[in-house]
């Protein structure tokens, strides 16, 4: 046996100790010193999901919800496990063609992989989610995902609800800190934008386990850091959403708006502003194309105008000039003011009065006479103790704000206008420091610079109403669990009219009553409740062109304890007591008594709703978008684009000729191009109101 | 007779077998790891034999039943068959040439048809052990001379170079770890010590800038002439000894090195083994990939990276049976096979690597003591075999998967996924073990 170089053995141990001690080295310096190791590997594998919750839901004053969530469903595909399904019994299922489905895998699979699950088709109608989900066995790979969505049960009051979007780079910006990311829903108008962040919830996160494709294998350590999600706080509105169903009902084709407001509250009954849409109709699968269409729709169906929009207040404006008279003293309940047919103190003879006769301020507010206001008006800007017309205006215009006019009043909804109320730095840029009230004398009588929202001039009925002390108008009387970003903190304050005491008015609501009375709106009372209301009729001009007439009424019911306010206008719609204020009058019964009595009242509201009103412009344009899409659906024998020119530049002057109105002056197709596609008719029209108006109910 | 027999049964070395068994059952637990799906019937499907740890299993199964035989038969077969056996298993590998099976990029397999393929440069290390050690056990051998070191050498470098050409340079590499047994039977240490030399070199050219490493190698050689001049003056030829041995080290890492990596080694190889010490390869100089015409595939060290990761990120104590997010994740690719070590060091962390790699020394110190111990030099030798078949196996595989040496396809022994691997380690340990039981006896 040899023995031979048996010492050669100890080495060769010796060079496996050494060779294990340097593995068992680089092991310590990765297991032990090397952290990075671990993020890494949770880098790879833990796939943060984000658990969105439901969204608040919104209510309203008698506890129906106005705007819920709801489940649809999201028919999601896995190609690869997906493969040798019968495609021609899938597509015919689908109603699509071979060809369709082929190009849709492909796509699926080219922007996110084969292996991971991604949407064939998003929200299936609920016809097309039952014949889906019973034939759903045959189809291996493909699974129905809930998706939750926002309803609008009473398909309602979609301009102050609002709708949610995905969010944007720039609303990604501005919302750095709240946790949004790409592809999230957010508020984008209405209460869902005031109030997102209640709405919204608190997002939850899952953490689970994905594999080296994506695919989720489970849960992170049984989910030990997980956060879960908290659903959205509910709102509860002020919104009566049958009386928002009429207010929409009686509003179909019409251009105009309808604030109503409960007084002691400053609670929002209502709130239409038309034309409008089915809310429902920008939620489901055709979501974008729908919203698409409602942009372009020239009657501009998103715009919120009870609050969006500013008007010439008109006669309405009366009870305002009324009441700062009586105020600073230049007149007394029994002051009377005779009328000749014009109102000749600036020598003009404007404005004019369809009422000869001598009026106190009863009859005066009654039948709406200018001539008194415009007197009224006068005195009260030259009052020996102002020295000037410019501080006049500026007294007139504290007492005009402390009703709310002139700036926000801080509704709960985004994008407010201001209104304005004419300063008079802004008369001296145009009549020079030497400016007399002659100038503006039309403000008198609400036509002029003087413009107001909607809700504005609901305020100043409600003000009106309460003698003196409005809260400003909101939608949200309260939130679930409590105010926690003190959203509601301002409508808790009572905002007190400036030096006006109570018989003024006492006065000017005896005035508002006796326009329903035996004023310009005894057409249409209501027998068995008192109802202040004061009707106007606003002129205004369309690029110089003299317009139908706007349409107003503002009222309050009942006079004693009242709990409604209403302002209501109708554009291009012609006297106040024709349309405006009927539809005030049915909306205060509504409210009052839950239902409108007597087969009259019935009717009426029949015949408002049928009656159409659209603009003639607007008409004109929603038909060239028809005739446009008809265009594009008929077989194209001559190129399309002739067409569509031959109906800009031919039909719209002839048509414009049929109806009887002005020839456009050969520039205005123009600058209709430039600002968009479709003609807006009522974009330009607030700005070019006139000064000089004509005598005016 | 009836004496002897009782004492060679009781002579089965119980300590190799209780680890043979331990280290499969090992590999078997791991390979469910990287299998495992949750919601499954785990005994159903252990039992079915369909998922990889099932046939791994079932391979298992085979090996008991393979081991016994081995165990029943007579030490004589072995040493009687053992050149004819290295023989068979050459012509194996030359019929890979002709009926061969491509798998996975090398001609190395041969399908036995039902699915299962036979790699015949597996088995061929089992016979060229034996061949080995039957030719250094011949009684006409004198390993201190060169003829005998040469024809050993050539035993152990033909199925080398047979699995060179077949493109599997980690088994070629396998061959490489007889040098160890022939250093235990009397090879000069000067010769691992000039291969580790060598193999230094190597690296310090793929480290330093060619020009920079000449001017060193020049410096180191001019010190060593100054240090050593007394000695030059007294022996005359220790100057031109120095000289070469320059002049070689220079020729190497200016024309030998490059010419291999450009020349013999796929792109991929010379990329891998760059980025070993951190390097990037250009490609465009290889002239394989130049022949390919293929525009060079970006290399990516995604496998060592995510199996660094795996195991870095087990810490101390691991994340636990079945917790391995990168195991669960399939983040490993080749994780049931050469990567299985990971998940192990992900799920029991640093602790249980250790005594992981404390099992596997104990085992090779263990044949080395069996070795040690054996009356008859065939025994001996094929112990060294043995043990340095397993060392390199384990300490390639450990290394390539923390990050210490290039990725060559080197399977963990009887740890990794597959039959053939498994089947081998076993024959190689139980032929050990039936020696083993006849130490008493001098095998020639």
């Amino acid at each position: 046996m040899s023995v031979y170089n048996q010492s050669r053995s100890r080495s060769i141990q010796i060079i496996f100790v050494l060779v294990f001690i340097v593995i068992i080295g680089q092991l310590i310096h990765l297991q032990i010193f090397s952290s990075k190791y671990d993020v890494l590997a949770r880098n790879n594998a833990i796939f943060r999901k984000v658990i969105y919750p439901d969204r608040g839901i919104i209510f309203d004053r008698k506890k129906r919800a106005i705007l819920e969530n709801s489940i649809m469903f999201d028919l999601v595909v896995t190609p690869n496990e997906a493969k040798g399904i019968d495609t021609a019994a899938f597509c015919a299922l689908l109603n699509i063609d071979t060809a369709n489905y082929k190009k849709r895998i492909h796509d699926i699979i080219f922007k996110n992989t084969a292996v991971k699950p991604s949407v064939f088709e998003p929200l299936l109608s609920p016809e097309m989610y039952s014949k889906v989900n019973e034939n759903l066995y045959k189809f291996p790979g493909f699974v129905l995902q809930e998706r939750s969505i926002r309803t609008y049960p009473y398909n309602a009051a979609g301009n102050i609800l609002g709708y949610i979007q995905e969010v944007d780079t720039g609303f990604l910006r501005r919302h750095k800190d709240e946790g949004y990311e790409m592809g999230d829903y957010a508020g984008y108008t209405g209460l869902e934008r005031s109030y997102e962040k209640i709405l919204m919830g608190q997002r939850g996160i899952k953490q689970l386990i994905r594999d080296n494709k994506s695919r989720i294998q489970g849960s992170f350590a049984n989910g030990e850091y997980d956060t879960a999600a908290v659903a959205g706080k509910n709102l509860y509105s002020s919104i009566d959403v049958e009386l928002q169903q009429l207010g929409e009902k009686l509003m179909t084709n019409k251009v105009g708006s309808i604030v109503a407001i409960n007084p002691k509250t400053g609670g929002v009954l209502c709130m239409v502003s038309a034309p409008n849409y089915n809310p429902n109709y920008i939620t489901g699968s055709q979501r974008k194309k729908h919203l698409g269409e409602l942009l372009l729709d020239p009657r501009l169906p998103l715009i919120n105008r009870t609050i969006g929009t500013k008007y010439s207040p008109g006669s309405t404006f009366k009870t305002m000039v009324g009441m700062i008279g009586l105020a600073e003293g230049v007149i007394d309940v029994n002051s009377t003011i005779g009328c000749t047919g014009a109102y000749l103190g600036c020598g003009t003879g404007k404005p004019k009065c369809l009422d000869p006769g001598t009026f106190k301020l009863t009859e005066a507010i009654a039948h709406s006479c200018n001539t008194y206001f415009a007197t009224v008006f006068r005195r009260t800007l030259d009052q020996p103790k102002f020295g000037s017309a410019d501080s006049g205006l500026t007294a007139f215009n504290r007492y005009a704000a402390s009703f709310g006019l002139g700036d926000k009043l801080g509704v709960d909804l985004p994008s407010e206008k201001r209104g304005n109320l004419p300063t008079s730095k802004y008369y001296r840029k145009i009549f020079g420091s030497k400016w007399q009230t002659c100038n503006i004398i039309s403000n008198a009588i609400g036509q002029g610079e003087v413009e107001t929202t909607i809700v504005q001039l609901a305020n100043v009925m409600s003000t009106i109403a309460n003698k003196g002390w409005y809260y400003t108008p909101h939608l949200i009387d309260s939130i679930e669990g409590g105010d926690e970003y003190a959203l509601l903190e301002k409508f808790k304050e009572k905002h007190y009219t400036k030096g006006v005491a109570d018989t003024v008015f006492n006065a000017v609501q005896d005035g508002m009553q006796a326009v329903m009375d035996f004023g310009t709106g005894s057409g249409f009372k209501i027998d068995g409740i008192t109802v202040c209301g004061k009707t106007g009729t606003v002129e205004n001009y369309d690029k110089g062109i003299k317009q139908k007439n706007h349409s107003f009424f503002g009222a309050f019911a009942p006079r004693e304890n009242p709990k409604i306010a209403i302002a209501v206008i109708c554009e291009n719609a012609g006297f106040g007591a024709a349309y405006s204020g009927p539809i005030a009058s049915l909306l205060i019964e509504k409210y009052l008594r839950d239902s409108i009595a007597g087969k009259e009242r019935k009717d009426k509201v029949e015949s408002m709703t049928k009656t159409n009103l659209i603009p003639p412009k607007m008409q004109m344009a929603l038909e060239r978008i028809d005739s446009i899409k008809r265009a594009k659906l008929k077989p194209v024998d001559e190129p399309i684009e002739e067409d569509s020119i031959s109906v800009e530049e031919e039909v719209v002057p002839s048509n414009l000729l049929q109806e009887g109105l002005p020839n456009i002056p050969a520039k205005s197709p123009e600058s209709n191009k430039k600002k968009s596609p479709a003609i807006l008719p009522n974009a330009d029209k607030k700005n070019s109101l006139k000064k000089n108006a004509k005598p005016k109910r | 007779m009836n004496d002897r027999k009782k004492n060679s049964t009781q002579n089965f070395d119980a300590t190799v077998m209780w680890l043979y068994a331990i280290l499969v059952g090992i590999g078997i637990l791991c390979i469910f790891m990287v299998e495992y799906k949750p919601g499954i019937d785990v005994f159903q499907s252990f039992i079915s034999g369909k998922t990889n740890y099932g046939k791994q299993l079932i391979f298992s199964g085979i090996c008991v039943v393979l081991a016994t035989f081995i165990l029943l038969a007579d030490s004589k077969l072995f040493t009687a068959f053992a050149n004819l056996m290295y023989a068979f298993g050459i012509v194996l590998m030359l019929a890979t040439f002709v009926i061969g099976k491509s798998i996975s990029g090398s001609k190395s397999w041969i399908p036995l048809g039902g699915g299962f393929n036979l790699q015949p440069a597996e088995l061929c290390k089992v016979f060229t052990a034996l061949a080995i050690a039957k030719f250094l056990s011949r009684q006409e051998t004198d390993f201190t001379k060169l003829k005998s070191q040469i024809i050993a050498a050539a035993i152990a470098l033909m199925p080398a170079v047979l699995s060179i050409a077949q493109h599997e340079l980690g088994l070629a590499l396998v061959y490489l770890t007889f040098f160890i047994v022939m250093y235990r039977e009397g090879l000069p240490p000067g010769i691992l010590v000039i291969s580790f030399s060598f193999a230094v070199l190597v690296v310090a050219t793929l480290l330093i800038e060619p020009n920079v490493l000449a001017i060193l190698l020049t410096i180191i050689a001019a010190i060593t002439v100054y240090t050593l001049r007394r000695q030059i003056k007294r022996k005359k030829n220790l100057l031109p000894i120095i000289i070469s041995i320059w002049m070689i080290c220079v020729g190497i890492q200016r024309f030998v090195v490059p010419y291999i990596f450009n020349n013999t080694f796929e792109c991929y190889q010379s990329t891998r083994i760059y980025s070993m010490v951190g390097k990037e390869y250009d490609c465009s100089q290889n002239k394989k990939a130049q022949k390919s015409s293929k525009p060079p595939k970006k290399t990516d060290d995604y496998n060592v990276r995510q199996s660094i990761i795996a195991i870095g990120s087990g810490g101390f104590w691991g994340k636990g049976f079945l917790k391995g997010t990168q195991t669960r994740g399939k983040y490993v690719p080749e994780q049931h096979t050469d990567f299985i070590f990971t998940s192990l060091g992900e799920a029991f962390g640093f602790v249980g690597c250790t005594v992981f790699l404390g099992l596997y020394l104990f085992l090779l110190f263990r044949i080395v003591r069996i070795a040690e111990r054996q009356r008859s030099t065939f025994s001996r030798v094929y112990a060294y075999c043995v043990a340095s078949i397993l060392f390199f196996h384990i300490t390639v595989n450990v290394c390539m998967t923390i990050g210490l040496f290039p990725i060559i396809g080197i399977p963990l022994p009887l740890i990794s996924y597959g039959g053939s691997s498994l089947l081998t380690f076993t024959i190689l340990l139980f032929i050990l073990l039936r020696l083993d039981a006849d130490r008493q006896m001098v095998l020639r």
